[in-house]
């Protein structure tokens, strides 16, 4: 053996690589939800459009903190230039963000996952079912269905919030309130002596009963925290809607997006889901025998 | 078949560390156990290994690797995928088996660059195997020899070692050990063909059953709460068995700052369904809190999962996680055998 065996330098091949490279997006609005969640209006500096269909998520990332999946809340019929997400300051990247202002830029992969089934749902009732932070993933299809409002028939929607302060998009549930073509019901867990509030007040199944079910035509759409789902589930089995008609939007922390890292999987005995191909959005029929989806 | 003196072959090995502009690696004894490393020399290649303390699958997915880098003030991205040419010597066929399941992963949905350039830029030497460790069970899971997955496969005949080539890469690689790769004579094919029959006689361990079994088993025992819990209960939640496993890819993805605080990179690095935190949503949520609900999930995986997704039994009977578990509970067969016991 010689000395150049030893020293020799290993060949480094530089070789082509975009699929975790973000593109860059400008925050262009800000609005405060509530105290701990914020709502973005970005916009892709190439000028492209996302293109996202309703339901989808998107990787957003801040250089030097990480990556979070986080779920597009605008609907691809309005703001085509942007798109905005929904962010509770909850971990690294959404605490991040939250101390952002208006000009500065983030990263965006995607849009991922396979969104809502917005073909199977037109001319059929719509049961939205919103608890939380889950009316974020809503929204973008709730707005959908409002400016393609003739290809859709009844829509219900259902909101349910811990306090009367947690209630976000106040605009724009003022609204749903005022149309006559929406069924709308807002909720609260618990509402302090000291504030005013027009809504009931309970859990969010309480208010499934009001609502005109149509066994044939009737489809709930249901996103939530874990625990709502449970609650949610056993009162349309009261109400005998058919499990087929149920689409539920899971969450998870995908760390990829692309089907490999792991993380989102959803096992179950016969076989397992990733939720950023096979979701976030799952029919209840296919998802229900899966002991890990709620 | 073609056939080599084995002192032609250290030759070849030292021209090539020395001469090659890929780097050479190869297994090598590290504090009594094995491990691939980087070859100084041909002398340090111990082709009579057991099995390695990790998988070659560090070379197409490592520990840690940069996927982009990245300028925290601008906020602007570069991606990067630096790529080292390697030959890889000594690779036992069920850690060939497992490169080719690995490689399904990879291209699937949305292919992969970083991993599969690497494998691309990379040649496989396969031998087969002189010793057997004794937690390993390749025989029964039908790993323990291969027709496939690598470039070249060495087997030992005494003094020689006979070659088969399994693809232009291999052939190409072959050609630089000139007239000292000579056709093997027929005692010598004999001797393989011995060779791999008695290799079976050699192993300690077996599944009692068909490793084709597996998954109809494990979707009988999915909802056994009982059999996991009692098997996960010494369960450390360390990882181990993950991070040695040659088929396991799960990933986690981590912004690495420079000291400066002004750049850093983007890496991918190893992660792993067994420890606490690998389910966790925002909110504390965790869909896999109890240990043996990740001691399950992984048994699906490598029984279930995969082989419905590629038709891959994604156990390839090494008995890395078995040799490696601190408590010694993760051993594949005891939990495998037990479950067909349950059965019959």
């Amino acid at each position: 053996m010689n000395e150049s065996s030893v020293t020799k330098e290993a060949k480094v091949i530089e070789s082509e690589a975009s699929l975790y490279n973000p593109q860059k997006a400008r925050i262009i609005g800000e609005r405060q939800m509530t105290t701990d969640t914020k709502l973005f209006e970005l916009e892709l500096e190439s000028g492209e459009r996302l293109g996202q269909d309703p339901g989808q998520f998107v990787e957003l990332s801040i250089p030097g903190v990480g990556e979070a999946p986080i779920s597009v809340t605008s609907s691809p019929t309005r703001g085509l230039d942007s798109f905005e997400l929904c962010v509770r300051a909850v971990g690294n990247v959404t605490n991040a963000l939250h101390e952002m202002n208006i000009g500065e830029t983030v990263g965006i992969r995607g849009p991922f996952g396979n969104g809502f089934p917005v073909e199977e749902l037109q001319g059929k009732d719509l049961l939205f079912i919103a608890g939380g932070l889950g009316i974020a993933p809503l929204r973008s299809l709730i707005n959908y269905t409002l400016d393609r409002r003739d290809q859709f028939n009844d829509l219900n929607i259902l909101y349910g919030c811990k306090r009367p302060c947690e209630q976000m998009f106040e605009d724009e549930v003022d609204h749903w309130a005022r149309r006559q073509d929406i069924y709308h019901e807002t909720t609260v867990d618990f509402c302090p002596d000291n504030v005013c509030w027009g809504g009931n007040i309970g859990v969010i199944t309480e208010l499934i009963p009001g609502v005109d079910i149509d066994l044939e035509n009737t489809y709930a759409i249901v996103c939530g925290p874990p625990v709502m789902y449970k609650f949610v589930l056993q009162e349309l089995d009261e109400k005998e809607l058919p499990h087929e008609h149920i689409y539920l939007s899971l969450e998870r922390r995908m760390k990829c997006g692309l089907g490999k890292c792991g993380h989102c999987q959803i096992n179950g005995a016969e076989e397992v889901l990733y939720a950023c191909q096979d979701g976030p959005v799952f029919n209840y029929e296919k998802v229900k025998g899966f002991e890990e989806a709620i | 078949m073609k056939a080599i003196d084995k002192s032609d072959f250290s030759e070849f090995v030292d021209n090539l560390i020395e001469n090659d502009d890929r780097e050479v690696v190869g297994v090598q004894e590290k504090s009594s156990k094995y491990a691939f490393d980087p070859l100084q020399s041909a002398d340090d290649l111990r082709l009579d290994y057991d099995v390695t303390i990790l998988p070659p699958k560090k070379y197409f997915m490592p520990q840690r690797e940069t996927l982009i880098e990245y300028n925290i003030e601008e906020g602007n991205t570069t991606p990067v995928n630096r790529v080292i040419p390697r030959i890889i010597m000594g690779i036992h066929p069920y850690d060939l088996v497992a490169i080719e399941q690995m490689d399904k992963v990879f291209e699937d949905t949305h292919e992969d660059p970083y991993y599969l350039e690497k494998r691309r830029q990379s040649v496989l030497v396969g031998v087969n195997m002189v010793n057997v460790s004794d937690r390993s069970f390749a025989s029964t899971m039908g790993t323990a020899t291969t027709d496939s997955g690598y470039d070249v496969m060495l087997t030992d005949i005494g003094d020689r070692y006979t070659i088969e080539v399994g693809s232009s890469k291999g052939s190409a690689l072959l050609e630089k050990a000139g007239t000292a790769v000579e056709d093997a004579k027929p005692e010598e094919i004999r001797k393989v063909k011995e060779f791999k029959e008695d290799l079976p006689n050699k192993f300690k361990k077996e599944t009692k059953f068909d490793p084709f079994e597996l998954p109809s088993l494990l979707k009988e025992y999915y909802g056994k709460d009982e059999f996991w819990e009692e098997n996960a209960e010494d369960c450390l939640s360390c990882g181990t068995c993950n991070l040695v496993c040659p088929t396991c890819y799960c990933f986690d993805v981590k912004d690495v700052n420079d000291i400066s605080l002004a750049e850093g990179e983007r890496m991918r690095t190893w992660d792993g369904c067994m420890l606490e935190a690998f389910a966790e949503v925002a909110g504390d949520e965790n869909f896999r809190e109890e240990k043996a609900s990740r001691y399950r999930h992984r048994y699906m995986r490598k029984g279930r999962y995969m082989y419905n997704r590629f038709g891959d039994i994604a156990c390839v009977g090494c008995g890395r996680c078995s040799e490696q578990c601190l408590p010694d509970i993760a051993d594949p067969v005891d939990i495998f055998n037990q479950m067909k016991e349950g059965t019959s």
